[in-house]
C-alpha cells in the first residue's frame, strides 16, 4: 500500500489487510484507524450488528487476559461470534503441528484471526499463509500493534492531538515491547521524548539509532523530575523483578522508578499518565484518584480500537 | 611485468577487490570446498582501491544471485569478472540488494525462522555499517550475526 493520504482515497484500503507491526503503517493510515475507533466509540448503537455472521478466531498460544477479552468484547459488541483457544496445550500444536499448518486450517473456519504466540515473527508468518486477515495480539518480545493503536488513541483523546507532544517513558524500556512500538509511532508525530530506565534496561540501540537518523528530539535522562513541568504524557511500564540477575539489585532500583503523588509535584495540570497494565510497584494507587491517572481509560479504549481494526480489515467500514 | 600471484583461469568468475581481511570469510560463505573444479584464493594483495585486497578465482562456473548477494553483504565494493577463454567478457560491480531471501540465519533464537520451516528473509539497512532487519522478528543485526564464522 502506498504512503500518504492517496492510499486512503481508494475504497476499503484496509479490507483483507493483516495488522502485524506498527512499521507497516503510515501516519495517515494510523490516523484513519484512530478516527474509525472514535466514530465507533461515539456512534453508540449505530455500529451494533455490523459484524453479524462474522467469526473471529482467537488463537492464544500464550496466556493473555486483557488482549483476548477486549478482542472478544469488541467482536461480540459488533454482533460477531468468537471461536478459539487460550491455551496451546489444548490445541493440536501440543501434538506437534506447525504454526503455519494450524493457521492454514483455522483460516478456513473464521473470517479473521487474532493470534498471540511466544515466537517472534509468528504473526507475520501466519499472515503469509492465512486466507483471512491476521491481527497480531503479541509475538514474543517483538510487536503488539493493537496496544500501540490504543495507546495512540488514548494519547490523542487525553491531549486532543498527537503532534509535537512531550512524552516521558519510564521503566523497563529494553524488554517493554509496547514502548518500542509507541516510540516508533510517536516519532512519526514529531514528539519530544525522554527516556528514564534502570541501568541495563535502557532503550535498545537500534531504536536510538533510528531516532537519531530521523532527527527526532529525545534525551536519555536519570530522572523525570527535571523535565516534569513540560511533560504532556508519562508512559510508565512495569519493571519485572525477573529481569534482574540479583533480586537485591531490583530492590535497590525499584523506588527510583516509582510514580507517587509527591513525585508529580510541579507537573502540568493537563499531564496524563498511561501504563499498559498490569502494574506492580511503579504506580502508587494514590495516583488513581488524581486527574493525572488515565490508565484505566486507556485499558477501556482497547475495545473501540479493536472494534475499529476488526471492522476495517473485514471491510465492513471504510 | 606485473607479477602473477595466482594462475589465470580460462573460463569462470574472478571476484576482485574483496577487502583482504574478508577474503576467507567470503570464500567460506560461498562454500568453495563444495565447488567442483579449480578455485584459487589469494589475500594481502596490493590494491590502489582498497589497500590490501583479496581475489577468489572460480573455474568453470558463474555465480548465482544468492551467491552474489552474499558477496555484496560482506564486500560491497567487490567486482565480479566473468572470464571466457582467458578474456574478461563482463565486469560487474556488486550492489547491495534491498532484501535478501533464503540465505543467512536470524540470530534471534526466539525468531519463528529458527523454529519453523520458513526461509530466512532480511531487509538490508544501508547505513555507515551494513545491518539487516529480520522480516519476521524485526531484530536488527549485523552481517556477522547472520553469517557466523
Amino acid at each position: 500500500m502506498g504512503k500518504g493520504s492517496d492510499s486512503l482515497r481508494g475504497k476499503m484500503p484496509f479490507r483483507g489487510r493483516s495488522i502485524i507491526s506498527i512499521r507497516d503503517f503510515s501516519r495517515e493510515e494510523i490516523l484513519h484507524i484512530l478516527d474509525t475507533a472514535e466514530r465507533i466509540k461515539r456512534g453508540g448503537g449505530r455500529f451494533k450488528g455490523i459484524l453479524k455472521d462474522k467469526i473471529l478466531a482467537t488463537l492464544f498460544f500464550e496466556p493473555s487476559t486483557r488482549t483476548r477479552l477486549s478482542f472478544e468484547a469488541a467482536m461480540t459488541r459488533l454482533g460477531g461470534r468468537v471461536i478459539g483457544f487460550s491455551d496451546a496445550h489444548v490445541s493440536s500444536v501440543s501434538k506437534g503441528e506447525s504454526v503455519a499448518d494450524t493457521i492454514r486450517i483455522i483460516s478456513k473456519y473464521a473470517d479473521v484471526i487474532v493470534m498471540r504466540h511466544p515466537l517472534e515473527g509468528a504473526a507475520r508468518l501466519a499472515s503469509e499463509v492465512a486466507d483471512v486477515p491476521v491481527i497480531n495480539g503479541g509475538d514474543g518480545a517483538n510487536q503488539h500493534p493493537t496496544q500501540t493503536f490504543l495507546d495512540l488513541y488514548t494519547i490523542r483523546e487525553a491531549q486532543g492531538m498527537l503532534n509535537g507532544l512531550s512524552i516521558g517513558f519510564l521503566g523497563d524500556l529494553k524488554y517493554g515491547r509496547t514502548v518500542h512500538s509507541l516510540v516508533r509511532a510517536m516519532a512519526m508525530f514529531k514528539a519530544k521524548m525522554y527516556f528514564v530506565s534502570p541501568p541495563g534496561l535502557e532503550l535498545p540501540d537500534d531504536i536510538i539509532g533510528e531516532l537519531e537518523e530521523e532527527k527526532i528530539s529525545f534525551k536519555v535522562i536519570d530522572s523525570l523530575s527535571s523535565v516534569l513541568p513540560g511533560l504532556d504524557i508519562i508512559y510508565a511500564t512495569r519493571i519485572q523483578a525477573e529481569r534482574f540477575p540479583d533480586p537485591m539489585d531490583y530492590k535497590r532500583v525499584k523506588g527510583a522508578y516509582r510514580l507517587t503523588k509527591k513525585s508529580l509535584k510541579g507537573a502540568k495540570e493537563s499531564l496524563k499518565i498511561l501504563h499498559p497494565l498490569p502494574r506492580v510497584d511503579e504506580l502508587s494507587p494514590l495516583i488513581d484518584k488524581t486527574p493525572y491517572a488515565y490508565y484505566f481509560q486507556q485499558a477501556a479504549n482497547g475495545v473501540p480500537v479493536r472494534q475499529a481494526l476488526l471492522s476495517l480489515v473485514m471491510g465492513v467500514v471504510e | 611485468m606485473k607479477e602473477l600471484k595466482i594462475a589465470a583461469i580460462k573460463d569462470g568468475t574472478v571476484i576482485d577487490h574483496i577487502p583482504s581481511e574478508k577474503t576467507f570469510r567470503v570464500a567460506k560463505m560461498l562454500n568453495i570446498d563444495e565447488i567442483e573444479g579449480v578455485v584459487s584464493v589469494a589475500s594481502g594483495l596490493k590494491s590502489r582501491k582498497v589497500g590490501r585486497k583479496g581475489i577468489i578465482k572460480i573455474s568453470n562456473r558463474e555465480l548465482n544471485e544468492k551467491e552474489v548477494n552474499k558477496i555484496s553483504l560482506l564486500a560491497p565494493n567487490a567486482s565480479l569478472n566473468i572470464v571466457k577463454n582467458f578474456e574478461v567478457v563482463e565486469k560487474i560491480r556488486v550492489a547491495l540488494p534491498d532484501e535478501i531471501v533464503g540465505i543467512g540465519r536470524c540470530a534471534n533464537p526466539k525468531c519463528v525462522t529458527n523454529n519453523e520451516k520458513v526461509k530466512p528473509r532480511f531487509k538490508v539497512i544501508k547505513g555507515k555499517e551494513i545491518m539487516v532487519r529480520c522480516h519476521y522478528c524485526e531484530r536488527v543485526q549485523g552481517i556477522n550475526d547472520i553469517f557466523p564464522e
